[in-house]
């Protein structure tokens, strides 16, 4: 056995596989499965205390293509945000990895992701978004852009909601985008969300190739390539390695969650600060006025509480108590029936 | 008691008031004293969906008998909303009395000579006697404690013990309420000559034992002794003091005091979709959860509820029970979600229904939701009403469990490590009910997928037509076995032709039924259904009887359809149905009326 086959739990990558995809050949959301699988295998994620969540579409297939050993929750289209808050409650040690799409966050779901993220709920919450609904076969969704084309030619005439500016606004504490064609910077935010305690909202576009890769669409892979604006280059280091980076002072933002774990984010072309909730809010409006859509680390907030410490939770899981600490004495109980 | 007649502790006293006067506490006590003299009492709250300004009743029956329904006369009644006036003055009984502000009128149409009117200057002597201030709109009601007191023989001393029962954590209030109740019993014993023939006294053996509740509180507790860890709610009128119990009930004993963490965790949800959702993440992950609601909330449920059934997963739902549809009547009691609850979500679906008809069963039932939910790993609905959630009760003292939790078949990394292989839904005891594991149970077998899509017995996802029919069937097989674990009907017979059949608060109306037709002659058998779905013995029972009446508070005679669904064709020509479905809680004539006239109908056409 050599030790580069296996992670830090001596784990082989096969263990983060699931099982075969039936998505489309060619589907973004395919590519995102594999980074996950990546992710998740150099994180060391242990596959039993991994939840894996989801709603309704294409995008909530996907836990079942990752990690089989965990346990999966494939719940009610738009609801997975309040799935995934009571298995947190329930149990606080739990890793919740919530996979949800356009359609399921957006428009079903916006209520209850909008919940999720002012309670930062402590969730990786991964939009694939493709800006249509695939499975009922191409009709847009309330992500597609202002103006962009289904592939029968009909014009999109409303305004887009961006889950990323809304989970800013709403508070949220953890929020980037991405592209599902770019593992070199998703895999390392990916595992930035895995270590961030709280709601980490990662809004993918994944581009769908059977109805929305055409001209026209603001989610097809070439209008990605072509319109991307990448803000930062991201490195994540986990907790356990001492590394020391070099780097000119000014061109790395460094980012230090609550395990000790950074993320490092080499700025590219604009002298970006990802802690910065207004800077991050013009910063997504003026790249949608150029027709431009922003990647990276958006806006972080590795201080604020999540749910779980907001509510004083226990920190021994609420799942794993019995009788002895949740019933009443026999006294107290006698004194309540006067 | 034969000494004392039929106006001695056999009435009914009606308050009439406007919300947000601040009526509660008064009324409160004079339910209180009257209990502590060792007199049965029913308080029922008939109130508004309004914080101030809209009329309010609050009746106060008493009876030897200890009858627990609304009675429909009212004795005496306290008039003080000159909106309602009228109409309160017309539904006084002959005979009865009317205590009123001096200022209402009691001429033209209003005058009675058939009842006794007590004018009492209100308004005036609280002016005189309070001073300015917010303080003195509730003073002016325990004035008319004061007066009934002394034109009932209510002891002072019974209405000052109330007064220091309502007012614990206020000692300085009690003595500035007393003085208002002496007002009043000063200025009734100078003024008001004593014409009327209702008078209290006090009864030995009845009431010594019990103690008040209501019933929200009764399942806010055995949420807590049930072991219930996660709750998720939206406030809803009649259930939010459910939850608010519950909240109030863990924050004093679920907190370490030394650090202040707390073995709960109790959100307020976007919606009653999200508050489900909730649940079912919290069961999912092994806590037990609950959520608590009325029918519009049960309406949003149905999505979430159709999945917990089909991928079987433990959850506590309570409906307290309004009048309906849509919003309906926030504010008025009904039995409206029985059907609907029974059968919540789309494809077929069938759940666990409770029915709870008194305190004590509104904490037993509560508390055992989770067991069952838990074992059958299924939705639990326990369906209340406004009229046992929100009225106080005389109840015994609940119970302290003697039992363990139920946990249900759930495979440790132990028990996995033994088993060669096991499937998620697989009927392996040949129950219906399969085992599961938990999120955390630390085996590379343990992991499965829970979904609302059609899936094997491995949960793997199949559109396979045996497999998707076989599991719907065995979803069938466990809903039987479920027969047997619901709380068992309870019979009250002895070889009659003629029974009653009826459930949750009904129940109460239907004891005072029994009696006003057993005092004309017909008496009738009764069971008592306490949970869906039917156990064995309510078709026995149906077996034994020539006519069956089913009497519930709805139109549409839901749980009389549910029976004619599942009887054999040869029993359903047995069932008759009674309906009540006016907002206020159901009476004994409301049963006993109807119940006669299809009797002499029945037995005309057989002669």
């Amino acid at each position: 056995m050599t030790a580069t086959n296996v992670n830090l739990l001596g784990l082989t990558r096969e263990v983060y596989k699931g099982l075969p995809t039936t998505l489309c050949a060619g589907c973004g959301h395919n590519s995102i499965t594999n980074h996950l699988i990546k992710a998740l295998y150099e994180y060391g994620v242990a596959p039993h205390m991994l939840a894996k969540m989801s709603g309704i579409g294409c995008s909530s297939k996907t836990p079942a293509y990752f990690v089989e050993q965990a346990h999966g929750f494939n719940g009610v289209h738009g609801r997975m945000p309040s799935a995934a808050t009571g298995a947190k409650l329930a149990n606080r040690e739990l890793m919740v990895l919530g996979i949800s799409g356009d359609g399921d966050t957006a428009s079903i779901g916006l209520g209850q992701f909008c919940h999720m993220v002012r309670r930062n709920v402590d969730v990786t919450y991964i939009v694939e978004n493709n800006g249509c609904y695939g499975l009922t076969k191409g009709q847009f969704s309330a992500t597609a852009d202002l103006g962009s084309t289904l592939k029968t030619g009909k014009v999109n005439e409303y305004e887009t909601i961006d889950v990323c500016g809304l989970a800013i606004e709403l508070g949220g504490t953890f929020v980037a985008r991405s592209f599902s064609g770019d593992g070199k910077q998703l895999i390392p935010l990916l595992q930035a969300a895995f270590s961030h305690r709280g709601t980490a909202v990662l809004d993918i576009i994944s581009p769908c190739v059977t109805f929305n890769d055409h001209d026209g669409s603001t989610k097809s892979y070439a209008y990605v390539k072509e319109h991307e604006h990448i803000l930062q280059t991201p490195d994540f280091i986990p907790h356990q390695k001492e590394i020391s980076v070099d780097y000119e002072p000014g061109t790395v933002q460094d980012i230090v969650f609550h395990d000790g774990s950074r993320v490092l984010l080499r700025k590219l072309a604009t002298d970006y600060d990802a802690t910065d909730r207004v800077g991050a809010l013009k910063e997504i409006h003026s790249g949608r006025s150029r027709g431009e859509i922003v990647t990276g680390l958006l806006y972080v907030d590795t201080r604020a509480s999540d749910l779980c410490e907001k509510e004083k939770l226990s920190l021994r899981p609420l799942a794993q108590m019995g009788e002895s600490d949740l019933r009443i004495s026999r006294d107290e109980f006698a004194k309540l029936m006067t | 008691m034969a000494s004392q007649g039929r106006h001695t502790n056999d009435l009914t006293i009606r308050v009439a008031t406007v919300n947000g006067s601040g009526s509660q506490s008064s009324n409160l006590v004079l339910a209180n004293a009257i209990f502590r003299l060792g007199i049965p009492v029913a308080p029922k709250n008939v109130f508004p969906s309004n914080i101030e300004g809209l009329p309010t009743w609050f009746d106060v029956r008493l009876s030897p008998e200890g009858y627990q329904c609304r009675s429909r006369e009212v004795d005496v009644l306290v008039g003080l909303n000159a909106a309602t006036w009228d109409s309160d003055v017309a539904g006084v009984k002959p005979g009865g009395a009317i205590v009123h502000e001096s200022a209402f009128p009691v001429f033209g149409p209003l005058k009675r000579d058939d009842v006794t009117f007590y004018p009492v200057p209100f308004n005036e002597l609280a002016k005189k006697h309070f001073e300015q201030g917010s303080l003195r709109k509730y003073l002016v009601n325990m004035v008319y404690v004061g007066v009934l007191a002394h034109l009932l023989d209510i002891p002072l001393d019974a209405i000052e013990t109330a007064v220091r029962g309502q007012f614990k954590t206020k000692p300085k209030a009690v003595e500035t309420n007393m003085s208002a109740v002496r007002l009043g019993a000063d200025y009734a014993r100078e003024n008001l000559p004593k014409r009327d023939p209702y008078r209290l006294a006090p009864m030995e053996g009845l009431t010594e034992k019990l103690i008040f509740m209501d019933g929200n509180r009764a399942a806010a507790l055995g949420c807590l002794m049930g072991g219930c860890t996660v709750a998720a709610w939206y406030p809803i009128t009649p259930s939010s003091s459910l939850c608010e119990s519950f909240i109030s009930l863990c924050e004093r004993h679920r907190i370490d005091p030394a650090t202040g963490e707390k073995k709960f965790a109790i959100v307020q949800a976007e919606d009653e979709l999200a508050a489900l959702g909730m649940v079912f993440g919290a069961t999912w992950a092994g806590a037990r959860a609950m959520t608590s609601t009325s029918g519009p909330g049960l309406s949003l449920m149905a999505e979430f509820a159709g999945l917990g059934y089909y991928a079987e997963l433990p959850g506590v739902i309570f409906d307290v029970q309004r009048a309906g549809p849509s919003t309906g009547l926030p504010t008025r009691t009904m039995q409206g979600d029985v059907a609907f609850a029974y059968t919540l979500s789309h494809g077929d679906t069938r759940h666990i229904v409770l029915l709870p008809a008194t305190v004590e069963e509104a904490y037993e039932f509560g508390m055992h939701a989770f067991d069952l939910a838990d074992r059958f790993q299924t939705p639990v609905f326990v369906l209340s009403d406004l009229d046992l959630g929100m009225n106080i009760w005389m109840t015994p003292p609940l119970k302290y469990p003697e039992k363990g939790f139920d946990r249900g078949k759930v495979l440790g990394a132990k028990e996995l490590a033994l088993l060669e292989s096991w499937g998620r839904y697989r009927d392996v005891d040949h129950d219906g009910i399969p085992y599961r594991t938990l999120p955390g149970t630390e085996h590379e077998d343990a992991g499965f997928f829970t979904r609302g899509t059609g899936h094997d017995e491995e949960a793997l996802y199949s559109e396979q037509p045996e497999t998707f029919k076989n599991n719907l069937d065995r979803l069938v097989r466990k809903h039987a076995t479920a027969r047997a674990a619901v709380p068992a009907p309870i019979a009250d017979e002895s070889g009659k032709a003629v029974a009653i059949l009826a459930y949750g608060t009904t129940h109460h109306a239907v004891v005072e039924a029994r009696e006003q037709l057993r005092a004309q002659g017909l008496e009738v058998d009764y069971l008592r259904v306490r949970g869906l779905p039917f156990a064995p013995a309510v078709g026995d029972f149906i077996e034994r009887h020539e006519r069956v009446y089913v009497v519930e508070q709805n139109r549409d005679g839901q749980l009389y359809g549910l029976l004619r669904n599942e009887l054999p064709a040869d029993l359903i020509g047995r069932l008759h149905s009674i309906r009540h479905y006016n907002g206020v809680p159901i009476d004994a004539a409301a049963i006993s009326e109807p119940l006669r006239d299809e009797e002499r109908l029945s037995t005309a056409v057989t002669a």
